[in-house]
């Protein structure tokens, strides 16, 4: 499975790994790892360590779960991007909307 | 039960060509008794006459037959059959594995013993029965799919030409404008547009719609039509970006948005100003072979709703011959054919090894070609290099069509009056414009109308309700001094106005069209002004830029300062165009 999600300690928060090249053939599997509907879930962190490319759509399906987690109240922590991915999020200018780390 | 099913079991038309009689009507006999149509010859001649008339669904032929052999007739049946799996059995008491090699080569499908054994030919009848079938399906299938792929390549030559008029490449061919869009692209949701301002300048856009096919062409469609309609109203960059941005919101899905640049020239003031959400650094390439990066500083268009927006442009001095170069992520993504990307390397290498003579968007093509290596028109990216040139190269900019002079309103006055913090939130300019340009006989004018309502308003606002020095803005750290220090006092102009009345009528001969700029400002010493008392040295000092005096001189008949130096008036007169017929066309 190139996504795979956790729960953090805390119960409230949801992990999302994405492995290898995160773009238009994980769509679905994308929002499958966030639209079970957990009430419990209140942040949401995207797990980037293991993912090798990230394309445009890649930062749209970040857009649909920024909306689905509240917009701009949405609370996503996007982490541990490597060089390439990091600077096609900064290209775009996605710190603007997700906190990046 | 599906038609395949029917099929199955519907009995066989089956040609038989054998010059024994007795084997013959064996196997015939035998056809029968399993309920298919039986047709039968005795040479290979007769056997290609009856396929040609009778169009059975399996051959049963004997090798070896006078007049015409076995493997004759089955070259010309499958000859006939064409692209239809006609299964060709020969019937042969052969043994020889030559003879046998042959009569496959010939077009044979399989081979059956004499004697005959009727479990085995049914056997055999059954399961060439199954592969005629199914290649038969495959065939109906791709020709279904090749159909549709026709239908879609049709809708979408027209979608393209209605996209076509919608986006057309507006100034693009312009003489200081080089581009490569490829054709695919637009399918692909790369846009680029160009306007001349009626001011003079300008206005480039160039978009990346995320995503593919339809759903991205269809996004650009509205994106053209705001740009070309706003830009030739006369609106600045800004708010043709709030524009577009506010559209996208509105119409694109979550998850859908468009990468892009505009950029707006102004050979007048020698500036650029530069918004980037999302596309590489452009670059900014000076004449003394200085480099300057055009990075993405703003979310890509659609994302944020209209409060949230930021279209603060980035403000560059440029002088004529700098060259502003900008590009879409494909350029950045063509590849070899290891994987390699050209990549942000590839474009400052190439840019860093640029010698005078060399054009950059010529050396920017030629390193991806040669990097690429089979480079093919159909990648996906889109290159745009604008040269910066001398105002007087606009002239060669086509003019647009003007309907006839006669009809339209002619004897008009209007009094327009923007205060307080409008002023620095709102350019009454597009709208002053669009009330003139209902004179068709100044809409041929639109340019030099829009310069002259541009330097009286700019003037008024900056130099008379700012109080803004003009001479701060010919020196590199003026210029960005002057432009802060102008959004500073924007913030503070309680009491102050901006008055424009305008007043239009008819003369035998054309029009009259008086502008009377009003201001809340201190005004300027205008009986001392060199400019105005000889009106051909221009100085830097004063109220008025010399440049914006002489250009207003230029265009208007008289031009007049009243009281302080706050209340200006201009007379600009127009002729009916007596070749007007032939000029609009």
């Amino acid at each position: 499975m190139p996504i795979q999600t956790r729960r953090d300690d805390d119960g409230q928060t949801l992990v999302i790994r994405i492995e290898g090249r995160f773009d238009f053939s994980t769509h679905q599997a994308f929002r499958d790892a966030y639209e079970h509907g957990d009430p419990n879930i209140r942040n949401y962190i995207v797990d980037l360590s293991d993912t090798t490319y990230l394309d445009s759509s890649a930062l749209g399906m970040l857009l649909l779960l920024r909306d689905y987690a509240g917009g701009d109240s949405a609370g996503i922590v996007i982490e541990n991007c490597n060089n390439d991915v990091r600077r096609i999020l900064s290209i775009s200018n996605f710190e603007q909307l997700f906190n990046i780390r | 039960m599906d038609d395949s099913v029917a099929e199955h079991s519907r009995p066989l038309r089956i040609l038989i060509a054998d010059d024994s009689d007795s084997d013959r009507l064996i196997l015939k006999t035998l056809l029968k008794r399993l309920g298919h149509e039986v047709l039968d010859v005795a040479n290979g001649l007769d056997a290609v006459s009856v396929f040609q008339r009778e169009a059975p669904d399996l051959v049963l032929l004997d090798a070896l037959m006078p007049v015409m052999d076995g493997m004759e007739a089955a070259r010309q049946i499958k000859l006939l059959a064409g692209e239809r799996l006609v299964p060709l059995i020969f019937l042969t008491s052969l043994s020889e594995a030559g003879a046998l090699a042959r009569c496959l080569e010939a077009g044979g499908d399989d081979f059956l013993g004499k004697p005959y054994n009727r479990i085995i030919i049914e056997a055999k009848i059954k399961a060439f029965n199954r592969m005629r079938l199914m290649h038969r399906t495959l065939s109906d299938q791709r020709d279904l799919i090749r159909e549709r792929n026709r239908q879609l390549t049709d809708e979408q030559e027209i979608a393209k030409r209605v996209f076509d008029n919608v986006a057309h490449s507006g100034c693009l061919d312009a003489s200081n404008i080089r581009y490569h869009a490829s054709p695919q692209s637009i399918f692909n949701g790369d846009v680029l547009f160009a306007s001349p301002r009626p001011a003079g300048g300008m206005l480039i856009f160039m978009g990346d719609f995320t995503g593919h096919g339809l759903p991205a062409a269809i996004g650009a469609m509205p994106v053209a039509e705001i740009f070309y309609g706003m830009a030739n109203k006369g609106f600045n960059g800004q708010d043709v970006l709030r524009e577009i941005n506010q559209k996208l919101k509105r119409i694109l899905p979550t998850g859908m948005f468009c990468c892009g640049a505009m950029i707006e020239a102004d050979f007048k003031l020698n500036q650029l100003q530069v918004w980037n959400g999302g596309l590489p650094d452009g670059w900014l390439i000076r004449t003394s072979g200085e480099l300057q990066a055009l990075p993405s500083r703003h979310l890509p268009l659609g994302i944020l709703a209209p409060d949230q927006f930021n279209a603060d442009f980035e403000r560059v001095g440029a002088a004529p011959g700098d060259r502003v170069l900008m590009m879409t992520d494909g350029f950045l993504e063509s590849a070899d054919s290891a994987g390699n990307v050209f990549g942000e390397q590839g474009v400052t290498g190439t840019l860093d090894q640029l010698d005078g003579g060399d054009h950059p968007f010529d050396a920017m093509m030629s390193a991806v070609h040669r990097f690429t290596g089979n480079f093919e028109d159909g990648d996906d990216l889109t290159l745009c290099c604008l040269e910066m040139m001398d105002e007087a190269g606009l002239a060669t900019l086509p003019d647009r069509a003007a309907p006839s002079a006669l009809a339209g309103p002619a004897e008009w006055r209007c009094s327009y009056e923007i205060r307080e913090r409008t002023l620095g939130e709102f350019s009454p300019l597009p709208l002053l414009l669009h009330i003139c340009m209902e004179v068709p006989g100044l809409r041929r004018k639109s340019g030099e109308i829009y310069t002259l309502l541009a330097e009286l308003y700019n003037n008024a606002l900056e130099h008379g309700v700012l109080e803004l020095p003009s001479e701060w803005k010919h020196s590199p750290e003026g210029f960005g001094r002057y432009y802060a220090e102008r959004n500073r006092r924007l913030a503070n102009v309680e009491g102050h106005y901006i008055r424009f009345t305008l007043h239009h009528s008819l003369k035998p001969d054309g029009g009259r069209l008086r502008v009377i700029c009003e201001d809340s400002g201190q005004g300027f010493d205008f009986h001392n002004h060199p400019s105005v008392a000889t009106g051909n040295s221009p100085t830097m000092s004063g109220r008025y830029a010399g440049r914006g005096l002489l250009l207003l001189k230029r265009l208007a008949e008289t031009i007049r300062f009243h009281e302080q130096g706050n209340h200006v008036e201009i007379v600009y007169d127009w002729q009916f165009a007596r070749t007007a017929e032939n000029r609009d066309d």
